[in-house]
C-alpha cells in the first residue's frame, strides 16, 4: 500500500496524543474507580467513553486532562511537550458538564481566560477570540454576560473558550446532558463540523448510545465496579454524518451492537442501572 | 396620536415614585404626630422635647455638635478601612494552605466570640490616646465579619472553575486574582454592609466606655454630656446626628455592593421571567 499520492494527513493524525497504560485510581474514601484500564486514542479520532453512571468515565478523563493523580500505572501524552509539572502544555481542553463560566466575565472576558492565563495580552487574543465565537455562533454575544444566555448558548461559550487555545486534543465529559432533545443535536452536529474543519482529537463521554454512534469514528464501552475497558468499537469514518446518517443501516447496526455490549457491562439481564453483588 | 398612548414621565416612573414617596410621607406624618402629643399633653422638654426644639437645638448647638460628628465620622471610616484591608488581607493568608488556617483560624474565633466592650478598658489602657483605642474598638469589630465572610467567599469558589484554571497551568496568584476574588466579591460586599454598621456602633459604645472628654471627644461623648446636663433636647439632636450617619454608612456600603455586582450577580439583578 503506496501513500505517495494520497494529501498528507496533519502532523498530529495517526500518532497517539494520550496512552493509558494499566491506570488504578482510587479515592481517599477508599472507592476504586479505576482499575486497570488502558486506552491509548491517536490523533484525529473521535472517542465515545460510553458507560453506566459511576462507572469512572469523568475520572479517566480529568486523569487524561492531567487534573489528579493516578494511584498506579502511567499516563503519557507522547506528542505534547511536557511541562515542570509534569503535565502536557496548552495541548489540551477541557468542556465540563456545566458550561463552568465565569459569572463576572462577559463572553468575550470567558473565551480570553485560557489566553489570559498564558500571559497572553487582549489586543493580540481579540481576533483568535472572535474567531472561536464565530465558530459556535455567538459573535454578537461578545459583550453579554452568561446569566442573559440560555443553557444552549452557555455550552457553546464553554466550547468557544476550549478552542479558544488551538488544542490538540479536546475533552468533553457528556456536555449536552442538560439540554434539550433539539439544542443537544444541534451541538453535535456544531462538535462534529468542528472536528472535520479543524482536524482536533476529541474524547467525548456520553451517556447515550445513540450520541456516541452519531458522533464518534470510535467507542469505547466501560464497565462498574470497578471502572475498566469493556469493549473498543472502531466504526468507519468514509461515512457523511449528518441528519441523514440517522436514518441509514450503518447507524441503526452499530447503535445495536453497541447496546448489546452495554448491556453486557451493567450485566444483563438485570435491568439498567442495577448493581450486581 | 402616538404621543397620546406615550406614557408620561410620572407614569412610567410611577413605582420609583412612590418608593420615595411613601417613606418620606410615613416620616412626616411621625414627626408630626410626634409635635402634636408633645404640644396637647405638655410634657416637659427635660423629658420628652418636640421636634421643633430638637432642631432648633441642632441649629444652635452645631459649633459643638458638627467637630463631635467629624470625630465619629472619622473613626468609624478608618476602622472600616483598615478592617477592610486586614479582613482582606489576612482571609487571604489563612485560605493559602489548610495548615495555616487549623493554625490561626481558631484565635480568631476566640477574638471574635470575645465581647469587645470587654476588652475596651484594656485598649485604652495600652492606646496612647482615646482616639486611638476608639480606632481599634472599632476595627476589631468590624474586622470580624469582613474577615469569615471572606474565608467563607475564598473557599466556596466553583470546583470546576478550579479545575479550568488548573488545567490551564494558572498559578496560584493568577487564581487568586482571575477566580478566587472576584468569585468572593458578593460575599465581600456582605462583610462590608455588616462592617459598616458595627463599625460605628463600635465606635459609640467604646466612647462610653471611655468617657473621654475635651476637644478631640464624638458624638457619644456629646450625648452622654447633654444627659448629664439635662439637655435633652441636645441629646436628641447628637442622636439624628448618629442616626443620619448610620444611614449615610449603609447608603454608601449597599451603592458599591451594587457597583460591584449589578452587571452579573443574582442579589443585584431583577428577576425577569
Ligand atoms: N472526588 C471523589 N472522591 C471520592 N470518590 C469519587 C470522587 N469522584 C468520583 N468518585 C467515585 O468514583 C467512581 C467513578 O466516578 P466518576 O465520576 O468517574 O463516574 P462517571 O462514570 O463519570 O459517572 P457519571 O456518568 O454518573 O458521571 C464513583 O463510584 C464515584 O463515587
Ligand atoms: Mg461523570
Amino acid at each position: 500500500m503506496t501513500e505517495t499520492d494520497a494529501p498528507l494527513p496533519p502532523a498530529s493524525h495517526k500518532r497517539p496524543l494520550v496512552v493509558m497504560r494499566n491506570v488504578s485510581k482510587s479515592f481517599s474514601s477508599g472507592t476504586l474507580a479505576l482499575s486497570d484500564m488502558s486506552l491509548t486514542v491517536q490523533g484525529g479520532e473521535f472517542v465515545s467513553l460510553l458507560g453506566p453512571s459511576g462507572c469512572g468515565k469523568s475520572t479517566a478523563l480529568r486523569i487524561i486532562a492531567g487534573l489528579g493523580d493516578v494511584s498506579t500505572g502511567e499516563i503519557d501524552w507522547p506528542s505534547s511537550r511536557i511541562n515542570s509539572k509534569g503535565l502536557p502544555e496548552g495541548d489540551i481542553s477541557f468542556v465540563f458538564q456545566e458550561p463552568t463560566l465565569m459569572p463576572w466575565q462577559t463572553v468575550f472576558g470567558n473565551v480570553y481566560l485560557p489566553l489570559r492565563l498564558a500571559g497572553v495580552s487582549k489586543a493580540a487574543a481579540r481576533e483568535n477570540i472572535m474567531t472561536s465565537l464565530d465558530m459556535v455562533g455567538l459573535k454578537d454575544f461578545a459583550d453579554a454576560y452568561p446569566r442573559e444566555l440560555s443553557g444552549g448558548m452557555k455550552m457553546r461559550v464553554s466550547i468557544a473558550r476550549a478552542l479558544v487555545t488551538k488544542p490538540k486534543l479536546l475533552l468533553m465529559d457528556e456536555p449536552f446532558a442538560a439540554l434539550d432533545e433539539i439544542t443537544r443535536q444541534k451541538l453535535n452536529d456544531d462538535v462534529l463540523r468542528l472536528w472535520r474543519e479543524t482536524g482536533i482529537t476529541v474524547i467525548f463521554v456520553t451517556h447515550s448510545v445513540f450520541e456516541s454512534a452519531y458522533l464518534s469514528n470510535r467507542i469505547v464501552v466501560m464497565k462498574a465496579r470497578p471502572g475498566r475497558v469493556h469493549a473498543d468499537f472502531p466504526l468507519s469514518t468514509s461515512l457523511d454524518r449528518g441528519p441523514l446518517y440517522r436514518s441509514s443501516e450503518e447507524y441503526r447496526a452499530t447503535c445495536e451492537k453497541v447496546s448489546h455490549s452495554l448491556m453486557e457491562a451493567i450485566g444483563f439481564p438485570l435491568a439498567d442501572g442495577m448493581e450486581m453483588h | 396620536m402616538a404621543a397620546l398612548h406615550e406614557p408620561g414621565f410620572v407614569f412610567r416612573h410611577r413605582e420609583t415614585l412612590l418608593r420615595i414617596a411613601i417613606p418620606i410621607l410615613v416620616v412626616v406624618c411621625l414627626v408630626l404626630l410626634w409635635q402634636v402629643l408633645v404640644t396637647a399633653t405638655g410634657v416637659p422638654q427635660y423629658i420628652l422635647p418636640g421636634p421643633g426644639a430638637v432642631a432648633l437645638a441642632l441649629v444652635k448647638d452645631w459649633g459643638t455638635l458638627s467637630p463631635a460628628l467629624w470625630v465619629t465620622t472619622k473613626i468609624t471610616m478608618s476602622a472600616l478601612a483598615l478592617a477592610l484591608v486586614g479582613g482582606v488581607g489576612i482571609a487571604v493568608f489563612l485560605v493559602q494552605s489548610k495548615w495555616i488556617e487549623t493554625a490561626f483560624y481558631p484565635i480568631a474565633v476566640i477574638l471574635q466570640v470575645t465581647p469587645i466592650v470587654a476588652i475596651a478598658p484594656l485598649i485604652l489602657i495600652y492606646a496612647p490616646t482615646t482616639q486611638v483605642a476608639l480606632l481599634i474598638c472599632a476595627f476589631l469589630v468590624a474586622f470580624f465579619p469582613i474577615l469569615s465572610n471572606m474565608v467563607q467567599g475564598l473557599k466556596s469558589v466553583d470546583h470546576n472553575l478550579l479545575n479550568l484554571f488548573d488545567l490551564y497551568g494558572a498559578s496560584r496568584w493568577q487564581t487568586l486574582i482571575y477566580l478566587k476574588l472576584p468569585a468572593s466579591l458578593p460575599y465581600f460586599m456582605t462583610g462590608l454592609r455588616i462592617g459598616g454598621g458595627l463599625s460605628l456602633i463600635a465606635a459609640v459604645v467604646a466612647e462610653f466606655a471611655a468617657g473621654s472628654a475635651g476637644a478631640g471627644s464624638g458624638l457619644a461623648f456629646r450625648l452622654l454630656e447633654a444627659q448629664y446636663r439635662l439637655n435633652i433636647p441636645r441629646l436628641f439632636a447628637a442622636l439624628i446626628l448618629l442616626s443620619a450617619l448610620g444611614v449615610v454608612i449603609f447608603g454608601i456600603t449597599s451603592f458599591i455592593a451594587w457597583l460591584g455586582l449589578h452587571r452579573w450577580h443574582e442579589s443585584s439583578i431583577r428577576r425577569e421571567n
